[in-house]
């Protein structure tokens, strides 16, 4: 059955408070969920004060100076700073979406509080284990299906067909939709979730490719597709503003439309 | 039906993990019938409302009387089975979502489809007896 409680060693208790930074006359309260697979002990979350005049604007960027200034091992993916890796995904205040395009500055009400992607299992503190999510992704056979005699140029597209491709092709797989997925959280094992199958329906809608079919064969079932319920998470987490539902209706869509 | 192998006890990839058996390739009927029946039912509704109105504090000859009008016969007959169908669908997908036991799911889904069925065939027996005064 579906879990609606933590299991005991995922459940959080306590946390140290670190003293506020000495000198700094403007403080950001931060609480991090923190778990060390090496001591044995339950999850924690931190409380950190980060010093606002000596810090850039993004939650991101309270992340690194706590890094810097106050605990080296805390620890979280980031890499190119302007919501284009999708590698800082985690949840902040309640909604996932990357902590480097989110200024802490709209979380409103105290403490800025950052846990990891929900529902994944967790390397350390804020680093989720998404192999799964990379597998569904490589499932999906994310690249151009041909079986026509190459051209001796490109591939060609009419502008009409490039242009079904936008809200697709932005996707940058950074897990915000699928983890925000109540469907994804109960059934992830066999459900592709929204990213996955956003991507699908790139792939679907690209007048390039000749595997349509057999894309549409291989999501064809209960599990893969038909447990998304249209629940509209992903669509209002995705930092990249895409909609991954509306993605997942046209596969649908598609589906029906060769059967009648 | 099977779940794929939990990553602790199994040494298999993780794509292995993800294809698993393979797509069951169905879904989209359900799918389908499930919207179908589903503005089948919102079309019935106000018909069906309007008969249950008429059937209010009558006795069993007025019933009787009501329901062996032919459109209105066809038009319960037709709402039992849209809902009933709608209901079976429905409550799958639930268990489906919920329940991971695989023995508990398949008999689950099991009486899901009995109980769908009872509940139709009763409705229609019902109907069928009164409407034609048997």
């Amino acid at each position: 059955m579906v879990e609606f409680a933590l299991p005991k060693n995922s459940k959080i208790s306590g946390g140290k408070t670190w003293p506020k930074p000495p000198g700094a006359t403007e403080f950001r309260e931060f609480r991090v969920y923190r778990w060390n697979p090496d001591d044995g002990k339950n999850p924690s979350v931190d409380t950190y004060y980060v010093d606002t005049n000596d810090c850039g604007p993004m939650v991101l960027d309270g992340l690194i100076w706590i890094k810097n200034h106050i605990d080296p091992s805390l620890t979280f993916r980031r890499s190119c700073r302007e919501g284009v890796c999708g590698s800082c995904a985690m949840n902040i205040d309640g909604q996932n979406t990357l902590a480097c395009t989110r200024s802490m500055h709209d979380v409103k009400d105290g403490a800025v509080k950052i846990n990891p992607l929900p529902h994944q299992p967790v390397v350390k503190d804020l680093v989720p284990d998404l192999t799964n999510f990379y597998a569904q992704y490589a499932s999906i056979e994310p690249w151009l299906k041909t079986t026509s005699p190459t051209p001796q140029k490109e591939w060609r597209q009419s502008h009409e067909d490039r242009e079904k491709l936008d809200g697709l092709y932005e996707c940058i797989l950074c897990a915000c939709c699928s983890t925000s997925c109540p469907s994804y959280w109960w059934n992830s094992d066999r459900y592709l979730g929204p990213a996955a199958l956003l991507q699908a329906n790139r792939w679907v809608s690209d007048s390039r490719d000749e595997a349509t079919g057999e894309r549409l064969d291989n999501l064809e079932d209960p599990f893969r597709l038909y447990r998304c319920h249209t629940i509209m998470n992903c669509a209002k987490a995705c930092p990249k503003g895409l909609n991954p539902a509306e993605a997942i209706a046209e596969l649908k869509l598609k589906m029906v439309e060769r059967q009648i | 039906m099977s779940t794929a192998d939990t990553p602790k006890r199994s040494m298999r990839t993780p794509l292995g993990r993800v294809r698993n058996l393979g797509a069951a390739h169905s879904g989209t009927s359900d799918f389908w019938r499930q919207r179908l029946t589903a503005v089948a039912m919102t079309l019935l509704m106000i018909p069906v409302l309007v008969i249950i109105m008429m059937l209010l504090g009558r006795n069993q000859a007025g019933a009787k009387q009501i329901l062996g009008s032919l459109p209105v016969a066809i038009i319960m007959l037709l709402f039992i089975v849209a809902s009933a169908w709608h209901m079976k669908i429905g409550m799958q997908v639930v268990i489906e979502d919920y329940v991971h036991n695989e023995k508990l799911k398949l008999i689950s889904i099991m009486l899901n489809n009995f109980f769908a069925a009872a509940v139709a065939l009763a409705s229609i027996y019902a109907i069928l007896q009164l409407s034609s005064g048997v």
